[in-house]
């Protein structure tokens, strides 16, 4: 078959066999460790060889005409049941073949930093294996060919997140935020797997991978078809950290910082955007549905940028910038403009990886200090991590000519070309806030004086294998955004038309000028942004007391006390009731009356046992008299 | 004339018996044992020898030899008995009572 390829299972394969590869080795050396050099470098052998096929599948499928461009492999069947037959099947279209490249480039790129950043640590093995395993469940998760696969990946990287959020064991602290992510995304899944059940009854009949779906559907009913959208948004507000599940992402900053890297830039919180992407044929068939996700994608931009621009250690920071991007990529693909959404996918995974491998690097010079009004004047000791740091942040921010403003301008451009004008207009604010708070942590790290003269003064920049991945990332955030360069700027939008046979949307017209005005605004947005934060910290500020409305925000409205309050407490009393009342009444009773009528019998019987050996001898002899008796009478 | 050794040997098996149930002595006890096991082999010869083949012959002097075994171990715990209580009394001994 022309569009077979037998290579894609390979994709995922390598950075899972490293995984294992490492995890054995680590198991039968961890008391003598003898290869504790080698482990990061065989971790990243796995994702560059990934990357190396990615590329292959990427020129594959450009060399195809454009209706036909995809590849599949069934790699064996996995399970069958009735006349369903589902098989480890891979598939690599535009859509998936795009997320490809940059998750394994920047799961490379940060697999290499991490050789830098964890040196030295206990459990260095452990964590490159959990770092591939990640990987690899992402890699399951992009291009497995029905849901089915793909929830395989969905599952493995809520696990490993857990694994690798919790990986300082030690503290209790991070224990719990690693327990938090884990139940919180198992909400998620929970929708997840409604909706996928549902698709199922509805329309899973004539087979239940990406093509048969597509297929059939159109013969999904109005209401089956929003109940499904809704369900699978469940499973992506767990997955991507939008509203009301965003908790857990904030919490996840516990983990060492190339996993925030890892989850926020290329696995893991992408993954929620690329399903609703993946199931662009039932979105496209329900505006309601996509309204639903374009407004909560916008309000958990809104919420998430009100804490960014309160909170007080760098990760944070950058953790509520990661939840308001995403929002802003579920507004993209909610007002069906997935190829923006995904594009902002692609740019945000470079300027995100490169702001906290950024952050890393700092962290690690300030010996792993991460409150932001410790540190200040940090630009003359660690120039490189400075320079690429203002990159980065001047690409999130929405600078013009930088990858985010393409891409962030495409989603907010889309929103009001489909008459979608309140989303803009929120999305405009939140840009004009992006900039304030990315800005206020670059000048309170970096400019001004330094806060702590001691860790100041040992402060040093960190090694190549740390700074090469940054200087990589910057070149990538400055230049990613023009491969899908608008044509207003003279560009054709080559990541458009690229996803064009994968995603359903359609471009309506709107003139150059509307457009125009519309740039002009997020421009406009952005300088007063980047002014107020100038003003504020610029020359230097002192931490700040909170009072009123921005004590409420520096709390987060309250929000985690909200959810314990209502959901997690109430849910311990009902266990605690059900401990209480009904387990030892009503489960317990009757297994602890068998257990009592076995010691009433034993007492019974205990009479027998007298502990004379003449008495047993007598027992004996009874016993054959017996026997010898009704033997010789069924003898006769 | 088989009537007369079966009596023979079935009196000798019950006193053997009597003795096992009632003494406490534990020699006693382990000679009532020996009486039951020469009992049984008195009956085999005499099968033996009606029946006119060897069957009989070659298991009672297996149970000679089991006996003498017997004898070697059960004189050996005997002794650890003793120095354990420093009685020969059954009853001493009655750690299995329920």
């Amino acid at each position: 078959m022309e569009n077979s390829a037998t290579y894609l299972m390979y994709i995922p394969l390598f950075p899972l066999l490293g995984a294992v590869i490492i995890g054995l080795m680590h198991v039968f050396t961890c008391k003598r460790p003898i290869f504790e050099k080698f482990y990061g470098i065989i971790a990243c052998i796995g994702p560059i060889l990934s990357f190396v096929l990615a590329l292959r599948v990427f020129f594959n499928l450009k060399g195809m005409p454009e209706e036909g461009r995809y590849l599949i492999q069934k790699a064996f069947t996995w399970f069958q049941v009735g006349d369903l037959d589902v098989a480890m099947g891979f598939l690599a279209d535009p859509l998936s073949s795009l997320m490809l490249l940059f998750v394994t480039f920047i799961g490379s790129l940060i697999h290499i930093y991490s050789i830098g950043y964890m040196g030295g640590e206990k459990n260095y093995a452990k964590f490159f294996a959990y770092l591939n395993l990640f990987l690899g469940s992402m890699l399951v998760l992009v291009l497995g060919d029905s849901p089915v696969v793909m929830f395989v990946g969905w599952e493995g990287v809520g696990l490993c997140s857990y694994l690798l959020i919790s990986f300082y064991t030690t503290e209790t602290e991070n224990v719990i935020a690693g327990n938090k992510a884990f139940i919180v995304n198992r909400i998620g899944d929970l929708g997840f797997v409604l909706g996928m059940s549902f698709l199922f009854w509805a329309i899973g009949a004539h087979g239940f991978d990406y093509m048969a779906l597509k297929a059939n559907a159109h013969h999904l009913a109005p209401g089956v078809a929003l109940t499904v959208c809704l369900l699978l948004f469940v499973g992506a507000t767990g997955k991507s950290a939008q509203i009301p599940l965003y908790v857990w992402l904030p919490d996840a900053m516990a983990g060492p910082t190339p996993v925030s890297a890892l989850i926020h830039a290329a696995t893991m919180v992408t993954a929620g955007v690329y399903m609703v992407a993946r199931f662009s044929f039932i979105y496209a068939h329900v505006p309601v549905a996509g309204s639903i996700v374009a407004w909560v994608g916008i309000l958990t931009a809104l919420l998430a940028a009100i804490f960014g621009m309160f909170q007080d250690d760098i990760k944070k920071v950058l953790a509520y910038s990661t939840v308001s991007q995403l929002g802003y990529m579920f507004a993209g693909v909610g007002v069906a403009a997935y190829s923006a959404g995904i594009f902002h996918v692609f740019t945000h995974a470079f300027f995100k990886a490169l702001l906290f491998l950024g952050a890393g690097a700092v962290i690690y010079a300030m010996h792993h200090q991460q409150n932001i009004w410790k540190m200040g004047g940090l630009k003359k000791k660690m120039p490189i991590t400075y320079y690429t740091m203002v990159i980065g942040a001047l690409a999130l921010a929405g600078c013009p000519f930088f990858s985010g403003f393409f891409s962030k301008d495409e989603i907010l451009f889309m929103a009001l070309a489909n008459g979608h004008w309140g989303i803009w207009l929120v999305g405009v604010a939140v840009a004009g806030m992006t900039a304030y708070y990315t800005f206020r942590m670059i000048f309170v790290v970096f400019h001004g004086e330094p806060r702590d003269q001691h860790a100041y003064d040992h402060a040093h920049e960190a090694p190549l294998v740390m700074t090469l991945p940054l200087i990589i990332l910057a070149v990538g955030a400055l230049f990613a955004g023009y491969l899908n360069l608008p044509a207003i700027f003279g560009g054709d939008q080559e990541v458009t038309h690229w996803l064009a046979p994968v995603v359903v949307e359609h471009h309506p017209h709107v003139s150059k000028f509307v457009e125009l005005l519309a740039m002009c605004a997020s421009i406009v947005a952005f300088i007063i942004g980047i002014r107020l934060a100038w003003q504020r910290f610029g020359k230097g500020a002192e931490e700040p007391t909170f009072s009123g409305f921005t004590e409420f925000a520096y709390h987060k409205f309250y929000v985690d006390e909200l959810y314990d309050s209502v959901f997690v407490q109430p849910y311990k009393r009902i266990g605690g009731a059900i401990r209480n009342a009904i387990e030892p009444n009503v489960t317990d009773a009757p297994i602890k009356l068998v257990s009592q009528l076995y010691m009433m019998v034993g007492q019974a019987f205990k009479v027998f046992q007298v502990g004379f050996v003449r008495v047993y001898a007598i027992y004996m002899i009874v016993g054959l008299s017996v026997m010898s008796l009704i033997l010789s009478f069924s003898l006769n | 004339m088989i009537h007369s050794y079966l009596m023979v040997s079935v009196i000798l098996f019950c006193i053997g018996m009597l003795g096992v149930i009632s003494r406490r002595n534990v020699f006693t006890v382990f000679m009532s044992i020996e009486l039951m096991l020469n009992a049984a082999n008195l009956a085999f010869v005499a099968f033996s020898r009606l029946h006119e083949s060897m069957d009989g012959h070659v298991l009672a002097l297996m149970v000679m030899a089991v006996a003498a075994a017997e004898a070697a171990l059960a004189l050996a715990v005997v002794i650890l008995l003793h120095k354990h209580k420093g009685k020969l009394d059954t009853n001493v001994f009655s750690l299995l009572k329920g």
